[in-house]
């Protein structure tokens, strides 16, 4: 269970949130909206304790997210704006790294046939389109085995068959108890989880 | 296509890599990727071999004015030569977002940057040891001077490389850092270039080179153990 | 007992106080460094080696003193400010950093103007000096960290880190120093190790030091009252004080 209690941020001189509170029990979504600047993936950086906020903590049952995420309790996937593809190497070779970081060497290959990639996994990742890098990145999300996932604008790049993989993944997610925090301009299906909506920009 | 969850997401902990194990992958990623970015690694390569040739031209090509500048020029061009391929270290990782990735990871952040340091060192830091006894000789530095260049060479550029990764991870969000990367990290690395220059001049005199030879292995030693946790903070803020 | 620290961390209050701290510290400073001048200028006889030329010391020793303490404060400020979250902690780091380097460029300056009538130059590679004037680039390498970071809280924690990592060195780059310059028997600037400094001398110096570390703190009370008040521009209590001081100066 996601909990986030009391988050003050400001950037320079904006209050981009403040007294910010919620609870996502786990199977549930949270989902971000707000006009460009307004503090999404912001917002989603503190979650995942890459930021610190001034004030307030965030909290996975109960306990600091960051020391949970620290003793391996807890796992955190983040599909953000960067793919964290190194461009001069493969990306099997890529994706072989992060497996091998959580503990999944073998899933490799099966992932790069879900993802579409099997054919062009050999090429080097810069050789790759946009839409071919995200489902590597997306391939990584899916390998990490993680509970929680954090997912900043998750469909750019993404083409129709693209989009419906990444809905049909995050369904699949909260449909085994996971949970998803997603920040977004267009609407992502997630079917029939529970959705807690929160818009920031708003004054 | 259909997405199969790969362990129930309600998660129980995954396993997790051996210290050594994840060292070794680290190592054997950052070099790989680092070999293709050959063009960045032999910059430093060849900047040494520049600054090294620089002085006779300057100065004056006699072998008994290279011979007794010799010690402290190579060492000198040695830490330049690190300077300038420092910034290399983090930069990439923190823009392509795979620093962010490793920063969510149950393993210990010192440990990974420990790792990079090496791999780091290993594609700047060797080749600078394996042409300074070469170039030492256009210099008229005698073989027992050579050897103990070498070996102080080797005992102090991981050194340097290490002082200069805590420079690397404060700067590595910054543009133009190059300068400002020297400044913080050049003080630092004083002790490192004294020793050194100073093991080679003992070896040229013919004396015995061997106590400051120890130094540099306890500052070594030093540095392996007390960076790690300065860089991983280091990188913590650059990463914000 | 521990509220009363953290009340002292927290702005305003902390504002307030400091205001009337620089007074009480500033005005003993000026006393003492006339007493100070009297001392070391008039009374202390002059020196059977060096004749009139080690009076420098009453500036340069001072000097060089702060430079270093100011550079332990400025660090364990950072670590403090990094520890416990302090933001009045990094307030006090970032406005110890200028005073420092100044104290830092002093000690040079007086160390060559001592220099000359001693060695005849300017400038010898003196391992005091030498010292000293890695300092300065620690010094300014702090500031131009500081400097480069738009996010105030990056810039923060970034150069205390670097202040840190910095404390560790400087004992290492002190002995270092010292070695080098032993082995290359080169002269050294000192009137203190010997034979041994008399009374006479020995007083004015100590009158001076405690003089200069009075006016380094109320000179800090100062710029940390002006560095709080541009952090924390945007609070209430922050825009009543200037609301306050553009009333004053108005009437």
């Amino acid at each position: 269970m996601l909990a986030g209690t009391n988050l003050t941020l400001w950037r320079e001189t904006t209050r981009l949130f403040e007294g910010l509170s919620f609870i996502l029990p786990p199977g549930s979504a949270l989902l971000i909206e707000g006009p460009n600047g307004a503090g999404k993936t912001t917002l989603l950086r503190v979650i995942a304790g890459l930021t610190m906020p001034e004030s307030g903590s965030v909290t996975w049952n109960g306990t600091d997210l960051r020391s949970q995420l620290q003793s391996g309790v807890l796992q955190l996937a983040f599909f953000g704006h960067a793919t964290a593809l190194k461009p001069e190497i493969s990306a099997r070779a890529n994706l072989q790294f992060f497996a091998q970081l959580a503990g999944q060497p073998a899933r490799v290959d099966e992932l790069l046939q879900v993802t579409g990639l099997a054919a062009c996994a050999d090429l080097d990742v810069r050789l790759l389109s946009a839409g071919q890098k995200r489902r590597a990145a997306l391939a990584r999300v899916l390998l990490s085995g993680a509970g929680l996932w954090l997912l900043d604008e998750p469909q750019t790049n993404l083409d129709k068959a693209g989009r419906q993989l990444l809905q049909r993944a995050v369904q699949t997610h909260l449909g085994g108890g996971g949970t998803v925090v997603v920040a977004a301009h267009q609407a992502l299906d997630l079917g029939s989880a529970p959705v807690c909506r929160l818009m920031l920009g708003m004054d | 296509m259909s997405v199969t969850p790969s362990s129930p997401a309600q998660q129980a902990p995954a396993a997790t890599l051996g210290l050594m194990t994840l060292f070794a992958a680290v190592l054997k990623r950052d070099l790989h990727v680092g070999m293709r970015r050959w063009t960045d690694a032999s910059n430093s390569a060849l900047f040494f071999i520049l600054v090294l040739a620089l002085f006779p031209l300057a100065l004056s090509p006699k072998a008994e004015v290279l011979r007794m500048i010799a010690p402290g020029v190579i060492w000198i061009a040695a830490l330049l030569a690190t300077l300038l391929s420092l910034h290399l270290l983090f930069r990439a990782d923190l823009e392509d977002g795979t620093l962010e990735q490793l920063l969510m990871l149950p393993y210990p952040l010192g440990w990974i940057l420990l790792a990079k340091t090496l791999a780091h060192w290993i594609i700047t830091g060797i080749p600078v040891v394996v042409m300074a006894p070469i170039l030492a000789v256009t210099y008229h530095l005698p073989a027992s001077a050579l050897t103990v260049l070498t070996f102080s060479l080797l005992l102090g550029t991981p050194t340097l490389s290490l002082l200069g990764s805590i420079g690397a991870a404060l700067t590595a969000g910054l543009r133009s850092a190059s300068v400002l990367l020297a400044f913080i990290v050049g003080p630092l690395m004083l002790p490192v270039l004294m020793l050194g220059a100073r093991a080679t001049d003992l070896a040229l005199a013919g004396e015995d080179p061997t106590g400051p030879l120890y130094l540099l292995g306890a500052l070594l030693m030093l540095a392996v153990s007390v960076v790690p946790f300065m860089a991983a903070a280091a990188i913590r803020v650059s990463a914000d | 007992m521990w509220t009363w620290f953290f009340r002292l961390a927290s702005p305003p209050h902390f504002y307030a106080l400091a205001g009337t701290l620089s007074n009480w510290l500033l005005v003993p400073a000026l006393i003492l460094v006339g007493v100070g001048v009297w001392g070391g200028l008039v009374l202390a006889p002059p020196d059977y080696q060096q004749g009139d030329a080690f009076r420098i010391i009453y500036v340069h020793v001072p000097s060089a003193y702060l430079s270093m303490m100011i550079y332990v404060t400025m660090a364990l400020a950072g670590a403090i400010g990094l520890i416990w979250r302090i933001k009045l902690a990094h307030a006090v780091a970032a406005s110890c950093a200028p005073i420092g380097a100044s104290f830092t460029f002093a000690a040079l300056v007086t160390g060559a103007v001592w220099g000359k009538p001693m060695w005849g130059t300017y400038w010898e590679w003196d391992p005091r000096l030498t010292s000293e004037l890695i300092l300065l680039f620690l010094y300014f390498g702090y500031m131009g960290l500081r400097g480069a970071f738009e996010n105030l809280n990056q810039a923060d924690r970034a150069s205390a880190i670097l202040a840190i990592a910095g404390v560790v060195n400087v004992p290492i780059i002190h002995f270092s120093v010292i070695w080098w310059a032993s082995l290359h028997q080169g002269p050294t600037l000192s009137k203190l190790e010997a034979p041994s400094i008399s009374w006479d001398m020995l007083w004015p110096l100590l009158t001076m030091i405690l003089a200069f570390t009075l006016f380094f703190l109320g000179v800090l009370a100062m710029r940390v009252r002006g560095e709080v008040l541009e952090r924390e521009v945007q609070s209430r209590w922050a825009q009543d004080v200037l609301r306050g001081a553009t009333a004053a100066s108005i009437r």
